[in-house]
């Protein structure tokens, strides 16, 4: 009991030590003072509920690359078959059921047309993106494969997060944090509280722009009551613009789709005095609106953002140079919102917020001064009742517990995790834990004092048959928390984390720290009787 | 100098000879808080329920208008919104539950959430957003799917432990203190109607702990004992087993408690239920490890020979070295 060897206290205090000092950048800054440059600076992170912020996740509609992947296989075999030499006569096309049919004008095609499908429904590698049917000898059916449907939703949400990311980043918030979580969601954390709404409609917009054709041949009331002419889709005007609640026919295939885009931004039409969005395409882009407007000069074309019209003029003139401009009852904020998008890519699929969390800067703070305040208090109380209790060993237990909190914090400043509301809770329960332990440390030796032993052995049993229950009470907290932190979500988890750390630091504070200092003292003062 | 003593040095409280009538009254109270449960439903807050939840100070007036908030929001046709004073009485939480027939739309919460923070903005413009969680249906049954999953994996798990690690007796034991645990601490939830959230499913995770560990003291005391006393009867050696670690027990409740009080009185509102349920478990926690968990070994039969191997050698020695023969 009585016999430390150097290397063993060497180790005890270097540990402690470490942690205590990987803490102090964290107390210093959240004290108000600056932590200086040139040294290391470990920190706690404060988890959104604290510092404020918002936290957002988001959810896309695998549906929407379903349709996507349908829609571009329907052009691809269009293509194809117009390509191909002789032409092959292809006729009613469907899209139903998640599946692409189309019949073939003439059978003897079919062999043909196989092999010019073929390499199209392979993906980059060996993975088979689509299976290929022939029924009745003339239709032939292709539909997505489950691997050809995972690829692609993969991917659509790899570049989902990329586009979320480049959004945010264009609203100049700091540090955002976005990342993937699980098949089809993003989770993105925001710290401080600039403006959610804006946030939140700037990811609501999937930016998907597309100009096609207005169908001339279309009648207007079959229009109005949404019956599409043979080729053509039926599409609502946006919401506020001057022809909301009416419909607009356009010709499904072919138009321009704003991928093709390299700068939009906002700006004001010296002549009209609106609010409007000048976008510039790429080299092809624009040769494409060239061709476009070139071949249908006094025709109307709509501009289609999300599946909405928001607007439809005329092409009054040749469009050559690639630069255009879209008007649409914009507000100036609204008009930047849509550059931002337009910059930033349209979202391949689209995001719905399943969840938010939004906590406002000042209830934060309120929230860490309460909290630190309940603790100084409580802490106080504990150290009270521990020293009146068991005197010098109450003692050791306090100056044990003080360096219990601090470790803990260094350890998580290390670590670099996130301390929440319910963390602070952690805390709480972590102090509790390491009291008990010293309790039942000093309990029994307590007892084994009182059945008469000597003051080494009275002291030695105590902890030996105390560290029994202790190993067994906090193996099964650490069970129950590393569960916690499995199946909890969001800052529950922060509160599995400082429990989980907080159950090895008050171990090692609780049992071998004390038991170091309570050696010292007997080895150096072999006192006959001790008051305990 | 001299110390406090909470706890008699000799205590001989027979905590056993009212087993029956305890164990009794503690199944009707199991009985009743699920009773409570499924009749009064426990009050879910946004986290399983779905909505919107937000939290508004009012920065020019000294008490929050609650009834024209209640109105207000009332009116917008989500149903009946739940508004309570939270924290100061200028601050209130205002909860929307999502209605059960749009719980499958994904951005119907988004939509409550929108709509009733716009309707607030426009008639006070001094209210300023503190916070606001706003949960679709889909997520709120992914939580309550995980929480349950999470409850009953953590229960199973240490009992599993305290079997390897003692009897399985004593893992059935503490099964079914922790159970108990659980229950009541639902039943209060039903009882009083308080907001289920979360953070109450990290507190029974914590109560879990907490009365776990208790009842580890107890039964590691009482495996020594059994080892020690091998003629004593059973229910006379849980009674010294108990009394032997009640000084430990009150001195780390009452600990555990100066340490938790402050933070119910004077910490963050949105703590509150945490902290009043762990609380709240503090008590049941600590009653049930000495009220069920050691009857039950009575009756499932825990006899000194249960700990096999029986006594070796240093054992042996030691106990002809104490001067027991």
């Amino acid at each position: 009991m009585l016999d430390f060897p150097f290397w063993k206290k060497l180790m005890l205090w270097g540990i402690t030590l470490a942690a205590v000092i990987a803490a102090l950048p964290s107390l210093v800054s959240s004290a108000g003072y600056d932590w200086p440059d040139a040294l290391p600076d470990p920190m706690v992170n404060l988890g959104l509920d604290l510092a404020g912020g918002s936290h957002l996740l988001l959810e896309g509609r695998a549906e929407d690359v379903r349709a996507q992947q349908l829609e571009n296989m329907e052009e691809t075999v269009r293509r194809v078959m117009r390509n191909a030499d002789p032409r092959i006569r292809i006729g009613d096309v469907s899209t139903r059921d998640g599946q692409l049919s189309f019949m073939l004008s003439d059978p003897s095609d079919i062999d043909r047309a196989r092999s010019l499908l073929e390499p199209e429904i392979m993906g980059d590698g060996l993975t088979r993106l689509w299976d290929l049917e022939v029924v009745d000898g003339q239709r032939m059916v292709l539909s997505p494969t489950t691997s050809g449907i995972e690829e692609r939703l993969n991917d659509a949400m790899e570049s989902a997060t990329d586009v979320v990311r480049r959004r945010i980043d264009a609203l100049g918030t700091r540090e955002p944090t976005i990342i993937r979580q699980g098949d089809t969601r993003i989770v993105v954390q925001v710290p401080g509280l600039e403006d959610p709404e804006a946030l939140k409609s700037l990811l609501g917009q999937t930016a998907k722009l597309e100009f096609k054709l207005v169908d001339k041949d279309a009648l207007p009331s079959n229009v109005q009551a949404g019956i599409a002419p043979p080729g053509s889709q039926i599409v609502p005007y946006a919401p506020g613009t001057d022809f909301a609640g009416q419909f607009e026919a356009v010709e499904r295939l072919g138009g321009i789709r704003g991928d093709s885009l390299t700068n939009a931004q906002a700006g004001v039409d010296p002549q009209t005095n609106e609010n409007v969005v000048d976008i510039t395409f790429d080299a092809q882009g624009g040769a494409r609106f060239a061709k476009l407007s070139t071949e249908n000069v006094g025709e109307r074309f709509a501009i289609i953002l999300d599946g909405e019209v928001i607007s439809a003029p005329y092409f009054r003139e040749r469009i050559l140079g690639g630069r255009a401009q879209i008007s649409g009852n914009f507000t100036a904020e609204s008009a930047n919102q849509l550059a931002i998008s337009l910059n930033s890519g349209a979202l391949p699929l689209e995001l719905t917020v399943i969840e938010e969390r939004t906590v406002g800067p000042d209830l934060g703070a309120d929230s860490i001064r309460r909290g630190m305040i309940a603790m100084l208090i409580g802490s106080l109380a504990v150290i009270a009742l521990m020293i009146a209790t068991y005197g010098r060993f109450g003692v050791y237990a306090t100056i044990a517990l003080v360096f219990n909190v601090a470790m803990l914090l260094g350890i998580m400043a290390i670590l670099n995790t996130t301390l929440t509301l319910p963390g602070i809770a952690g805390f709480v329960l972590t102090v509790g834990a390491a009291v008990d332990a010293n309790v039942l440390i000093n309990e029994r030796i307590r007892e084994e004092r009182k059945r008469g032993r000597k003051v080494v052995t009275a002291v030695e049993t105590g902890y030996k048959e105390a560290s029994r229950a202790i190993y067994d009470a906090n193996i099964t907290n650490f069970i129950s928390a590393v569960l916690l932190g499995l199946f909890g979500s969001g800052p529950i988890r922060g509160f599995a984390v400082v429990l989980i750390l907080g159950l090895f630091t008050s171990v090692f504070t609780a049992l071998p720290l004390t038991r170091m200092w309570v050696a010292g003292w007997l080895r150096k003062n072999r006192p006959a009787d001790i008051t305990i | 100098m001299k110390l406090l003593k909470l706890v008699p040095a000799d205590t001989n409280i027979r905590f056993l000879k009212w087993r029956v009538p305890f164990f009794v009254t503690s199944l009707l109270l199991i009985a009743a808080s699920w009773a409570l449960v499924f009749v009064n439903g426990l009050n879910f807050g946004v986290d399983f329920a779905g909505g919107q939840e937000v939290r508004l100070t009012f920065e020019e007036q000294a008490t929050a208008p609650i009834p024209e908030l209640r109105e207000l929001v009332g009116g917008l046709g989500y149903g009946e919104p739940v508004v309570q004073e939270f924290g100061q009485p200028n601050q209130v939480s205002i909860r929307v539950p999502l209605p059960e027939e749009v719980e499958a739309t994904p951005g119907a919460a988004t939509e409550i959430g929108n709509s009733v923070i716009a309707a607030i903005g426009e008639e006070y413009p001094d209210a300023r957003t503190d916070g606001n969680d706003t949960v679709s249906g889909k997520v709120a049954g992914e939580f309550r799917q995980d929480a349950i999953i999470a409850l009953l994996a953590a229960m199973v798990a240490v009992a599993l432990y305290i079997w390897i690690r003692f009897e399985w007796q004593f893992g059935a034991g503490a099964l079914f203190a922790l159970f108990h645990d659980v229950s009541l601490t639902l039943g209060l939830f039903a009882l009083f109607q308080l907001e289920f959230s979360l953070q109450i499913i990290a507190a029974i995770l914590a109560i879990i702990g907490y009365s776990l560990n208790d009842t580890i003291v107890v039964f590691d005391r009482i495996r020594e004992n059994l080892k020690k006393y091998r003629k004593m009867q059973l229910p006379e050696l849980l009674d010294l087993s108990i009394n032997e670690t009640l000084a430990r027990t009150v001195m780390t409740s009452l600990t555990l408690l100066v340490a938790l009080l402050p933070l119910l009185l004077f910490g963050p509102a949105s703590l509150f239920g945490l902290v009043a349920a762990i609380t709240f478990g503090l008590f049941v926690g600590t009653y049930s490890s000495v009220y069920l968990a050691s009857p039950i070994l009575i009756w499932l039969g825990v006899t000194s020979n249960s700990f096999v191997p029986q006594e070796t050698e240093a054992d042996r020695q030691e106990r002809i070295a104490r001067g027991e023969a």
